[in-house]
C-alpha cells in the first residue's frame, strides 16, 4: 500500500530535531544487552581475548575458563555480567563452547552449538508470540567469534564445516588466534589463503554495512582488507619504553596487544564494541532471526506438524492464520464442487432407476393387456359356440317337438282310423 | 514462624506453581496466611528441591507471593575504557538514517482550527481545503508529509476528522475514528504475523497522538466530547486542547480548565500523562501535567510587533501572539508534544495501546498462553494445535456431506424399492384375477362341452329312434 507523501519545507523552528536526543535518553534508561559466542579449540586464547576486550576478569580464579574444565562432550555455557561505563549499562552474555574440536572424532561437534542458537531463537519467538507480552529479554546470539588456529597454511576441514553450518544462523567473525606466532608476511599469506577458501566454500561471514559517509566507508574498506583479524590477547601490564602497555613478554621482546603494527586487536575492539555492536544486533534481529522464524512458521502451515520438509515453492508472505483462511476458502469451493458432482451422480442414478421401473411397469401392463385380450377372445369364441349350439339345440328340439306332434297326431289318427274308420 | 514449621505445613495449605519464564523461575504461592511469612517461605523454598545454582533475585509481593530467581548475574568493574558507552550513539545514528515516523489525529468540530494549528505547529502550509458543514457522516482524511529539520527526517501523517460534530444525530460520530485507529493496529498486527515479514522498514501508520479540540464555550465539555474521548482513551494517547483560546479571558480560562479536568476525572477518561520517570524531564513534565488542557491559538499570519515579526492574530483591541506564553499555551504544547515527549508517545502507542489491541484480538481468535495444565504454549504448538483443529474441522465437514449423501441414497433406494414392490403386488393381483377369469372360462367351456355332448347323445338317440319309427309306420301302412 504505497502512501503518497509530499515534501514540505519548514519555515521556522519546529523542534523534532531533538528526536535523536529523546531516543538517546530512552535507550540509556533501558540499558543494553549483548550476547557474544566464542568458538574454537582449547588453548587458542579465547578467554584471554574476552578478558582483554572487556578489560575485566570474566574468567578468573573463581570462574575458571574452559581450559580448566575436563569435559567429554561439547558443552555450551553461559555467563552473564553487568558492566557500566559512562552511564551506559550493558548486560553482556558470553557463551562458551568448551570441548569444541577437542575430541578425536569431532563429527557433529557443532550440533550442540546449533541447537543452542536455535533454542534461543525459539525462546524469543515464543515470547514474541505470547498473548501477554512483557519485556522481551533478548538472549539471542548476536555475534560468534570463531578462532582459527595459527597454522599458517589454511583452514582446517572442521573450520570450514563449522562456518558453513553456522553462517546462516549467526554473524560469524573469524579470527586468527595467537597471532604472535606469525610473522607479518606469514600472516598476510595466511589471511589471503583463508579469504580465498571462504569465498570458495561460499561462506558468508559478517559483512560490514556500507554507509553514506565517505569517511566511514574508507574505514570500512580498511577493515575489510585486513580480514580475518589476527589477534593477540593479554591483560598483563608491561612497561615498554616507560609506557605501560598490555602485552606478552618474550625473551626477544614484547608483543603489544594494542599496537596495530603487532596485531589487529584494536581493530577488532573498535569494530565489535565501538562501532558495529548495534549493527550486529540489528542483523541478528532482521536477518538471522527472521530466517529462523519464517522457516519455523512455514513448516507449520505448509506441511502440518509432523512434516519438517522445507516448503515447496516460495514462502508465502501471509501469516499462518491468513494461510488457514485461504485454505478454508479453497476447501469450501472444493466441497461445493464435490457436492455438485455427487448431486449429479445421484440424480442420474435416480433417473435411471425410475426409468427402469417405468419400463418394467409398461411391460407388465402390456402383457396384462395382451392376456386380457386373449381371454376376451376366448370368451367371445365360447359365447359364439354356445350360441350356435343353443340355436342348434333349440332348433332340433323344436323339430323334435314338431315331429313328436306329428307323430302324436298321426298316431291318434292311426288310432282313430283303426277304431272307427272301418265303415 | 520458623522455616521448619513451614515444612510441616506441606502442600495441602499451599498451591505451588512453577512458571518457567525465560530463564527466570516464578513461584506463585497462593495462600494468604503465608503473605506475612515471606522470609521463612524464602528460606524454606531455597532449601527445597531446586538444585540449579539459583539465587534469590527479588521479592515481589502481589496478591500472592512471587519470587523470582535469575541466572547468576555478576557486576564487574572495568579496568579501563572499553568503549561500549558509544552504544546509544550507534543506536541513534541508525535511527536517524532510517528516519522517524509520527502520526497525529486531530479530532474536533469543523472550523475549530485544527488545520491552522497543524500549520502553526510545524511551521509550514499543509494543503487543506476547508471542509463544508454538510457532510453526511464523519470521515477521516490522512495526509503524509516528509519533513526535514537539521539532519532529521520525519514522516508526518496528519489525520483529519472531516465532518465531526456537524450532523444532527451524532451518536455514531466516534465510530469512524475508532475504526480507523483499529485498522492501523490491524495492519501492523497482520504484518507482524506474516511468515515473511519486514518490520524494520514497515511504514508505521498507527496513531501516536490524538489532539482533541475542545470548543471554547467556557462552561464545560460537551457530551459529544465526553463520549468520544471515553471511546478513544484506551486506544490512543489523548491530549485535550482548548481551541481558539483567544476568546476566553484568563480568569474564565482557569475555571474552564479546572471544570474540564474534573469532568474528565469523574467520567474516568484517561488522558495522556507526560512521563515523570526520567529525571532529565520529570520536573518539566510534572509541571506541564498540571496545566492541562492547553489553551492554544493558531496562526500563520505574521504581524509586526515592536521590531519583530511574529505569528499572531490582529484584532482591533490588540495582537494575540502565538508564541507568547502569557497569551496562550502554544509554546507549551509544542514543547511537550514535539521537543520532549515525541519518542515517549511513540513508545506508549506501541507498548501499551497496540499491545492491548493485540491481546484482545488474539484472545478473540482463541489463542491462549497456557493450557489447562499451566504449561506455557510455544508458538509452534499453538499453531499446530490450531492447524490440527482446522484440518479436523474440514475433514468433519467432508464426512458430514458424504454421510448426508449416503443417507439420501439409502432413502431413495428404499423409496424406489417400495415402489417396485407395489408394482409387483399390483401385477400379482392382476395376474391372479386373470387366472380366476381363465378358470371361469374353462369351466364354462367344459359345461358347454358337456351340454353339447349330452345334446349330441340325445340327438343320436332320438335319431336312431325316429329311424325305427317310420318303418313301423310303413309296415302298418302296408297291411
Amino acid at each position: 500500500m504505497a502512501v503518497q507523501t509530499q515534501q514540505k519545507s519548514l519555515e521556522g523552528y519546529v523542534g523534532f530535531a531533538s528526536l535523536p536526543n529523546q531516543v538517546y535518553r530512552k535507550s540509556v534508561k533501558r540499558g543494553f544487552e549483548f550476547t557474544l559466542m566464542v568458538v574454537g579449540e582449547s588453548g587458542l586464547g579465547k578467554s584471554t581475548l574476552i578478558n582483554s576486550l572487556f578489560l575485566t576478569d570474566l574468567y578468573s580464579l573463581e570462574y575458571p575458563g574452559p581450559s580448566h574444565r575436563i569435559k567429554k562432550t561439547v558443552q555450551v555455557e553461559q555467563s552473564k555480567v553487568l558492566i557500566k561505563e559512562g552511564g551506559v549499562q550493558l548486560l553482556l552474555t558470553i557463551v562458551d563452547t568448551p570441548g569444541f574440536g577437542d575430541a578425536v572424532d569431532n563429527s557433529n561437534c557443532w550440533q550442540p552449538i546449533i541447537d543452542h542458537i536455535d533454542s534461543k531463537f525459539e525462546d524469543y519467538l515464543n515470547s514474541e508470540s505470547r498473548v501477554n507480552r512483557r519485556q522481551m529479554p533478548d538472549s539471542r546470539i548476536h555475534c560468534c567469534l570463531y578462532f582459527i588456529a595459527p597454522s599458517g597454511h589454511g583452514l582446517k576441514p572442521l573450520d570450514i564445516e563449522f562456518m558453513k553450518r553456522l553462517h546462516e544462523k549467526v554473524n560469524v567473525i573469524p579470527l586468527i588466534a595467537k597471532a604472535d606466532t606469525l610473522t607479518p608476511e606469514e600472516c598476510q599469506q595466511f589471511k589471503k589463503q583463508i579469504m580465498r577458501e571462504i569465498l570458495e566454500h561460499k561462506i558468508k561471514i559478517y559483512e560490514f554495512p556500507e554507509t553514506d559517509d565517505e569517511e566511514e566507508n574508507k574505514l570500512v574498506k580498511k577493515i575489510k582488507d585486513k580480514l580475518p583479524l589476527a589477534v593477540v590477547g593479554s591483560n598483563t601490564i608491561i612497561e615498554v619504553n616507560s609506557k605501560r602497555v598490555r602485552g606478552r613478554q618474550y625473551p626477544w621482546g614484547v608483543a603489544e596487544v594494542e599496537n596495530s603494527d603487532h596485531c589487529d586487536f584494536t581493530i577488532l575492539r573498535d569494530m565489535l564494541i565501538r562501532t558495529h555492536m548495534q549493527d550486529l544486533k540489528d542483523v541478528t534481529n532482521n536477518v538471522h532471526y527472521e530466517n529462523y522464524r519464517s522457516r519455523k512458521l512455514a513448516a507449520v502451515t505448509y506441511n502440518g506438524p509432523d512434516n519438517n520438509r522445507a516448503a515447496k515453492g516460495p514462502l508465502s508472505t501471509k501469516s499462518p492464520l491468513a494461510q488457514m483462511e485461504e485454505e478454508r476458502r479453497d476447501h469450501v469451493t472444493k466441497m461445493k464442487k464435490m457436492e455438485m458432482e455427487m448431486e449429479q451422480v445421484f440424480e442420474m442414478k435416480v433417473k435411471e432407476k425410475v426409468q427402469k421401473l417405468k419400463d418394467s411397469e409398461a411391460e407388465l401392463q402390456r402383457r396384462h393387456e395382451q392376456m386380457k385380450k386373449n381371454l376376451e377372445a376366448q370368451h367371445r369364441e365360447l359365447e359364439d359356440k354356445r350360441r350356435v349350439f343353443e340355436d342348434e339345440r333349440s332348433n332340433w328340439e323344436a323339430n323334435q317337438r314338431l315331429e313328436q306332434q306329428k307323430m302324436e297326431a298321426s298316431r291318434t289318427l292311426e288310432k282313430n282310423k283303426k277304431k272307427g274308420k272301418i265303415f | 514462624m520458623a522455616a521448619t514449621d513451614v515444612d510441616v505445613f506441606s502442600f495441602n495449605t499451599v498451591v505451588l506453581r512453577l512458571l518457567p519464564v525465560l530463564g527466570d523461575i516464578t513461584l506463585q504461592i497462593c495462600s494468604p496466611s503465608w503473605l506475612s511469612q515471606s522470609s521463612s517461605v524464602a528460606s524454606f523454598i531455597s532449601r527445597c528441591c531446586l538444585s540449579a545454582p539459583l539465587q534469590l533475585h527479588s521479592l515481589v509481593v502481589t496478591n500472592c507471593l512471587s519470587f523470582r530467581w535469575n541466572e547468576e548475574k555478576r557486576s564487574l568493574n572495568l579496568g579501563g575504557h572499553v568503549g561500549f558507552d558509544s552504544l546509544p550513539d550507534q543506536l541513534v545514528s541508525k535511527s536517524v538514517t532510517q528516519g522517524f515516523c509520527f502520526n497525529i489525529l486531530c479530532v474536533g468540530e469543523t472550523g475549530i482550527g485544527k488545520s491552522t494549528l497543524m500549520n502553526t505547529l510545524f511551521n509550514t502550509m499543509f494543503e487543506n481545503e476547508e471542509a463544508s458543514h454538510y457532510q453526511n457522516g464523519v470521515y477521516l482524511r490522512p495526509r503524509t508529509y516528509d519533513l526535514l529539520e537539521s539532519n532529521v527526517h520525519l514522516k508526518l501523517t496528519i489525520v483529519d476528522t472531516v465532518g465531526f460534530g456537524d450532523q444532527i444525530n451524532k451518536e455514531d460520530s466516534y465510530k469512524p475514528i475508532v475504526d480507523y485507529i483499529d485498522t492501523q493496529f490491524e495492519n501492523y498486527l497482520q504484518e507482524e504475523l506474516k511468515i515473511k515479514r519486514s518490520l524494520f522498514n514497515y511504514h508505521d501508520t498507527r496513531i501516536h497522538i490524538c489532539l482533541y479540540f475542545i470548543a471554547p464555550t467556557g462552561h464545560s465539555l460537551k457530551s459529544l466530547d465526553l463520549v468520544t474521548m471515553k471511546k478513544l482513551d484506551s486506544k490512543v494517547n489523548i491530549i485535550p486542547i482548548i481551541a481558539k483560546a483567544d476568546t476566553i479571558s484568563k480568569s474564565e480560562l482557569n475555571k474552564f480548565k479546572i471544570k474540564i479536568m474534573s469532568e474528565l476525572v469523574s467520567n474516568g477518561v484517561q488522558i495522556y500523562q507526560f512521563p515523570t520517570d526520567d529525571e532529565a524531564v520529570s520536573e518539566i513534565n510534572a509541571s506541564m501535567n498540571a496545566l492541562l488542557p492547553f489553551a492554544v491559538v493558531g496562526s500563520v499570519e505574521e504581524v509586526k510587533v515592536g521590531n519583530k515579526t511574529v505569528r499572531a492574530r490582529q484584532y482591533p483591541w490588540g495582537i494575540v501572539q502565538v508564541e507568547n506564553e502569557n497569551h496562550c499555551d502554544f509554546v507549551k504544547l509544542r514543547e511537550m508534544l514535539i521537543r520532549v515527549n515525541m519518542e515517549d508517545l511513540r513508545e506508549q502507542t506501541h507498548a501499551r495501546h497496540y499491545e492491548l489491541y493485540r491481546r484482545c484480538k488474539l484472545e478473540e481468535m482463541g489463542f491462549k498462553d497456557t493450557d489447562p495444565d499451566s504449561q506455557p504454549f510455544s508458538l509452534q504448538e499453538t499453531y499446530e494445535a490450531k492447524r490440527k483443529e482446522f484440518l479436523g474441522d474440514l475433514q468433519r465437514k467432508e464426512e458430514e456431506m458424504r454421510q448426508m449423501f449416503v443417507n439420501k441414497v439409502k432413502e431413495t433406494e428404499a423409496e424406489l424399492k417400495e415402489k417396485e414392490r407395489e408394482l409387483h403386488d399390483k401385477f400379482e393381483q392382476l395376474k391372479r384375477m386373470h387366472q380366476e377369469e381363465k378358470r371361469k372360462v374353462e369351466e364354462k367351456r367344459r359345461d358347454l362341452e358337456e351340454e353339447m355332448n349330452g345334446f349330441n347323445r340325445k340327438k343320436v338317440a332320438a335319431e336312431t329312434l325316429s329311424l325305427s319309427q317310420p318303418l313301423k309306420k310303413d309296415k302298418d301302412k302296408k297291411k
